[in-house]
């Protein structure tokens, strides 16, 4: 016999069982062992999708409309499959700001606004306190139907009885005792609790188990497979439609909008919030549990149809609740194990609903309602209580028990007017409201806080008036004339047929209605005005949430505080023994030994902040840090005074604008250190290129000719002769190449030696004439001197002079045409010293060309020039040595009309060794490095 | 050395002892050996030749490699011209941007000699 | 990077195939008279997309190599 005492045993165990793993969990979290690691677990809890709604809900939605239970579970399937970026955005932006619930979320990414957050949770609490109203109808009405086992009684009506004698407020007082032991034993940072979703999960594991039992007995045991259940149901005309259920029009439009409304539900009701995104350990987690969790969805509604089915044909012509049916049919066929194990189900799937939404609604109603609220309060100032952690406690417990008396409430006034399936998607109507807001703020930078008041406020009062006052006029507690005839009378303004739009079911036409007022609210009101810079700074942080691997928040602070400041306040809502345990644990994460050696800078006043957003929300946190952070200590009543909106906004632009021109000079600074940089890396690497090429044109004939006759000794005399010469003047220019190339090295980096002394320019130029006279009389040219006596002397190197000269002769010669070249060489004094000119016959050189023989490399010719001789390097290095004395060399040339190389030496005047010195000096200084600066 | 008809190969190089250890390489080797000593050149006396391969320096006097093997690419008549470039600069961007040209193959200088003749029968698939 | 960003447009495909799949007017072809094994013809096309639906994003989500 199910004795009532057997009842509530099993009961009460079952709940203690729950909390054992809880209080389990919990301890193993703390040290450092989580025993929800894993995807699986993380999949499980997200299952506290499925309330009572799904596990007695779903058959009675089934026994109604056949096919049309499904779409609640289609929709986060559908969106599961975008979850895995979705709630992966969610999840990092909630880690990375320490955001606690989903009214945190959309207030923190409007700018931390305490007015929005608090709209939020209104319209949190509001829209799901009818659906935790089902729960308590479910799990009353079962155990009602349990006390009168083996008898199947429907549950009476309870509104009649006084509140004391009604078991559904019992209940809720159990369940508020139950989920204050479970959520609110202390106050945590990050808010999260592990043993509770430890809990959960094994909840989700319970319901699936008995909701699979009672279809495996149903369809297997009371009736012989599908097919048989198929065959007697054929025989029934009633039963039929129920195959064919999806009917055209009316029924697509209802299937796509619970479709939709199911899919939002799953992402934005506060529980699964709670689940998906505050208790998630590793968001690895999610690519499981992206179809894990559908799976599980899936596997608890196989059986749907045929206990429907089943109990239609059981119960033919009974009263029996379809929406019992899960219960009733192990009932009827005297199955106590089974039924207790469906009732105990039943209470998995209701409580675990419950404990968790709750614990997130009191969250919200802690951090979001009541802390702002008791902030500005000036009796709250701080230095009246030292500890407000128990106070932080005392208004989640209240808030606990507040919601759930709320629940209990609804319940009594509409609950039995309505279906569980009905109650359910009430809510989820009005948690829909919070989609616009929330996936507006993570894609789209232009939201403004305006722009999500007006979308939720909107959205939330279309949601009122066309769903949430029907469900009081149906239950008796408005006058019907409302639902009939509208408000005032006026057939526009009917809330089922807003409008005149008529046709569709009451759900379908209130997503439509509310969805268009809030999508459209949001949108306009954003669009005019531009963010400020505190919503564009949260903007920025949400929507670029998977571009950061760490928040660039601190960088926004200019705060300055005192450790102490900082440790007494976070202590003073964490509690003292938390607070120094959370910053020393900060400390060892900086590496540094102890609090003692934290310095508070911008970012540790950012930890502070973030530590106090765990626990009394991040609109809040950033007033109560900004009371110690300021450079004039305030008390807080005055900041609660002082601190609007707008004077926090003021600060923080300015702050910004400061901030950014600072940073656009350094920028500019560093880009054009960077330039300078990049110019000489340039240069350098142009060298190095010129200079591989340039050898490795020699060593491919050297590396030729060498393999030619090394290959084959039997290569002819005439032919290794003439190859191992080339050799030879292959590796004599490889040589000179070598030398010169080195020798422009010293001279550019000044490292070359230079030695300075009385010079005869006459004298010198004889010199270099007569060393390569042989080169002359080789091509058959002519050469004639115009060298005057009785010039003044010019200080200067001898040996670099001569180089000097023997290029530009060499160079000279090269040009010239075999036989009537001639070449004239001439000195004489001029305005600035002495000039010596070099003049040919040959073929000039095209102006455009007359610079470029200056540069290193850069040989000008054609194919009668005498390449191998040429490295490039010679009037580069020539043109320096003028320069390194003062002087200057330059080419006139036209083509056609030969060319004249010409360089000016300027006078050596009294004192000039000193000069000479002197500039030798500079020049030999290592040159300023241009990026020094950085 | 086994070669039935005589293949026609075209040097455009203006490094003479280059061309004359490629000319000597390549007449070893049983080729017709075609010289010329720019860019210029080697254009007009590939299309005046219709040489089988041409061997063509990056760097030449009046017009480089480049534009020669361009010029070889867009003329029809040259279409079954191989075309093996040389060049003593080994980079990335001048070998891809030689055999996006249209070059056949590609060799930095200095090569060894023998890689040099086993391409260039490849190239003219001996 | 490369990869996560197929990954992603794989499971935005199987998110619209799942829109399609699950709708009108796909949903009213199935919507006849007919039972497969006595389970009415539209339970197992739902049954059976959706079965196939979490199928295909476990192989998305879970696929490791290219």
């Amino acid at each position: 016999m199910l004795a009532s005492p057997v009842i509530v045993a099993a009961a009460l165990l079952y709940l203690g069982l729950l909390f054992a793993v809880a209080w389990w969990g919990d301890k193993r979290a703390d040290a450092g062992r989580s025993i929800i690691a894993s995807p699986t677990i993380y999949a499980l809890s997200m299952a506290v999708y499925c309330t009572t709604w799904t596990f007695y809900g779903s058959v009675g939605r089934a026994a109604v409309s056949g096919i049309g239970f499904l779409p609640i579970y289609l929709g986060p399937t559908l969106v599961m499959a975008l979850g895995w970026f979705l709630l992966l955005k969610m999840i990092r932006t909630a880690k990375a700001n320490r955001i606690t619930s989903i009214a945190d979320f959309i207030s923190s990414r409007y700018g931390k606004s305490h007015l929005l957050g608090g709209l939020v949770t209104i319209i949190a609490v509001i829209g799901v306190v009818p659906y935790i109203a089902l729960q308590l109808k479910a799990v009353s009405g079962s155990v009602s139907i349990l006390l009168n086992y083996p008898e199947i009684v429907m549950p009476h009506r309870s509104e009649t009885e006084p509140v004391f004698a009604d078991m559904s407020f019992w209940i809720a007082l159990i369940l508020a005792a139950f989920t204050i032991l479970f959520g609110t034993r202390h106050l945590d940072a990050t808010e999260r609790h592990e043993g509770m979703v430890a809990a959960i999960a094994l909840e989700s594991g319970v319901k699936l188990l008995a909701f699979l039992a009672v279809g495996l007995f149903v369809t297997y045991g009371m009736y012989d497979g599908f097919a048989d259940i198929a065959d007697r149901v054929a025989q029934n005309a009633d039963l039929r439609r129920l195959s064919a259920a999806v009917p055209s029009g009316q029924g697509f439009t209802s299937w796509f909008s619970l479709t939709v409304l199911a899919g939002l539900a799953v992402l934005f009701l506060p529980r699964q919030f709670q689940i998906a995104v505050v208790e998630n350990v590793n968001e690895a987690h999610l690519k499981r549990a992206a179809w894990l969790f559908p799976l599980y969805l899936l596997l608890i509604n196989v059986f749907v149809l045929p206990i429907a089915l089943g109990g239609l044909l059981h119960f033919a012509g009974r009263d029996v609740d379809a929406d019992t049916f899960v219960l009733t049919l192990p009932m009827a066929l005297r199955q106590e194990g089974l039924t207790l194990l469906v009732f105990i189900g039943g209470l998995s799937a209701a409580t675990g609903m419950v404990i968790v939404e709750t614990i997130a609604l009191s969250t919200m109603v802690c951090n979001d309602l009541v802390m702002p609220l008791l902030l500005r309060m000036k009796r709250l100032a701080l230095d009246e209580s030292k500890d407000l952690s128990r106070v932080l406690l005392g208004i989640r417990r209240g808030a606990i028990l507040f919601i759930l008396l709320l629940g209990y409430l609804y319940f009594r006034l509409a609950g039995e007017a309505y279906a569980l399936v009905a109650i359910g998607l009430i809510s989820f109507a009005a948690v829909a409201q919070f989609a616009p807001a929330m996936i507006g703020g993570m894609y789209w930078r232009g939201g403004t806080r305006e722009g999500a008041l007006a979308g939720l406020s909107a959205g939330f009062l279309v949601w009122a008036y066309t769903l949430l006052l029907p469900s009081f006029a149906k239950s008796g507690w408005l006058p019907a004339d409302f639902l009939t005839q509208g408000l005032f009378g006026t057939e526009l303004l009917l809330p089922q047929q807003l409008f005149g739009l008529s046709g569709h079911d009451e759900i379908s036409h209130c997503l439509f209605w509310s969805m268009f007022a809030n999508i459209g609210c949001y949108v306009a009101v954003s669009l005019l005005r531009a963010p400020t810079a505190a919503e564009a700074s949260q903007a920025t942080l949400f929507v670029d949430a998977l571009k950061h691997a760490r928040p660039a928040g601190a960088a926004l602070w200019r705060g300055r505080a005192e450790m102490a400041d900082l440790i007494a306040l976070v202590g003073r809502f964490l509690g003292p023994l938390r607070a120094r345990a959370a910053f020393a644990a900060y400390a060892h994460e900086r590496g540094a030994a102890g609090i003692d050696e934290l310095e508070a800078d911008a970012e540790l006043v950012q930890f502070a902040e973030s530590l106090l957003a765990g626990a009394i929300g991040s609109a809040s946190a950033r007033v109560m840090v900004a009371s110690v952070a300021k450079e004039e200590p305030l008390s807080l009543a005055e900041v609660m005074n002082i601190l609007d909106e707008a004077s926090q906004l003021r600060t923080y632009s300015r702050e910004l604008e400061r901030k950014s021109a600072e940073l656009t000079a350094a920028t500019r600074e560093l880009k054009e250190a960077n330039e300078r940089l990049q110019e000489l890396d340039r240069l350098k690497d142009d060298f190095m290129s010129s200079v591989t090429h340039e050898l490795r044109t020699p060593l491919t004939s050297i590396r030729a000719f060498s393999e030619i006759l090394f290959d084959d000794p039997k290569i002819g005399l005439a032919d290794r002769q003439r190859f191992l010469g080339l050799i030879v003047s292959e590796t004599e220019r490889l040589t000179r190449l070598v030398n010169q190339t080195l020798d422009m090295a010293k001279i550019e980096s000044g490292h070359a030696d230079w030695h300075a002394s009385e010079i005869d320019l006459k004298e010198l130029i004889a010199q270099s004439v007569a060393a390569t006279s042989q080169l002359f009389t080789e091509k058959g040219a002519r050469i004639k001197l115009d060298l005057p006596d009785g010039l003044p002397l010019i200080r200067a190197d001898h040996d670099r002079l001569i180089q000097v000269m023997l290029n530009l002769l060499s160079n000279a010669v090269k040009f010239l045409p075999p036989d009537v070249g001639r070449v004239r060489v001439g000195l004489r004094e001029c305005a600035g010293g002495l000039e010596v000119s070099v003049a040919d016959n040959g073929p000039g050189i095209a102006p455009d060309d007359q610079a470029v023989i200056f540069e290193k490399f850069r040989q000008v010719g054609d194919s009668m020039t005498d390449k191998p001789a040429g490295t490039g390097l010679g009037l580069p290095i020539s043109r320096r040595i003028v320069e390194h004395f003062g002087g200057r060399l330059w080419v006139e040339s036209a083509p056609g009309a030969g060319a004249t190389f010409r360089f000016v030496l300027p006078l050596a005047p009294a004192g000039a060794l000193d000069m000479a010195e002197a500039t030798e000096a500079m020049a030999r200084a290592p040159a300023p490095l241009p990026a020094s600066r950085i | 050395m086994t070669t039935t008809t005589t293949k026609k190969v075209l040097i455009a190089d203006d490094e003479q002892n280059i061309v004359i250890s490629l000319e000597f390489l390549l007449g070893r080797e049983g080729f017709q050996v075609l010289v010329a000593q720019d860019g210029e050149e080697a254009l007009a006396k590939a299309r005046a030749e219709k040489p089988d391969l041409v061997l063509l320096d990056v760097m030449m006097p009046k017009m480089n490699g480049f534009d020669v093997c361009q010029a070889l690419r867009a003329d029809p008549e040259l279409s079954a011209v191989r075309i093996l470039m040389l060049t003593a600069k080994g980079r990335e961007t001048e070998v891809s941007k030689g055999l996006g040209l249209g070059a056949d193959a590609y060799m930095t200088k200095p090569f060894s000699t023998k890689e040099l003749v086993v391409q260039v029968r490849a190239l003219l698939g001996l | 990077m490369h990869r996560r960003i197929l990954k992603g447009e794989r499971l935005v495909a199987t998110f619209v195939c799942g829109c399609v799949l699950f709708n009108y007017p796909l949903l009213s072809l199935f919507d006849r008279d007919v039972e497969v094994f006595g389970i009415p013809l539209l339970y197992v096309y739902v049954f059976a997309a959706w079965a196939g639906l979490i199928a295909l994003m476990a192989w998305v989500i879970e696929r490791r190599t290219e």
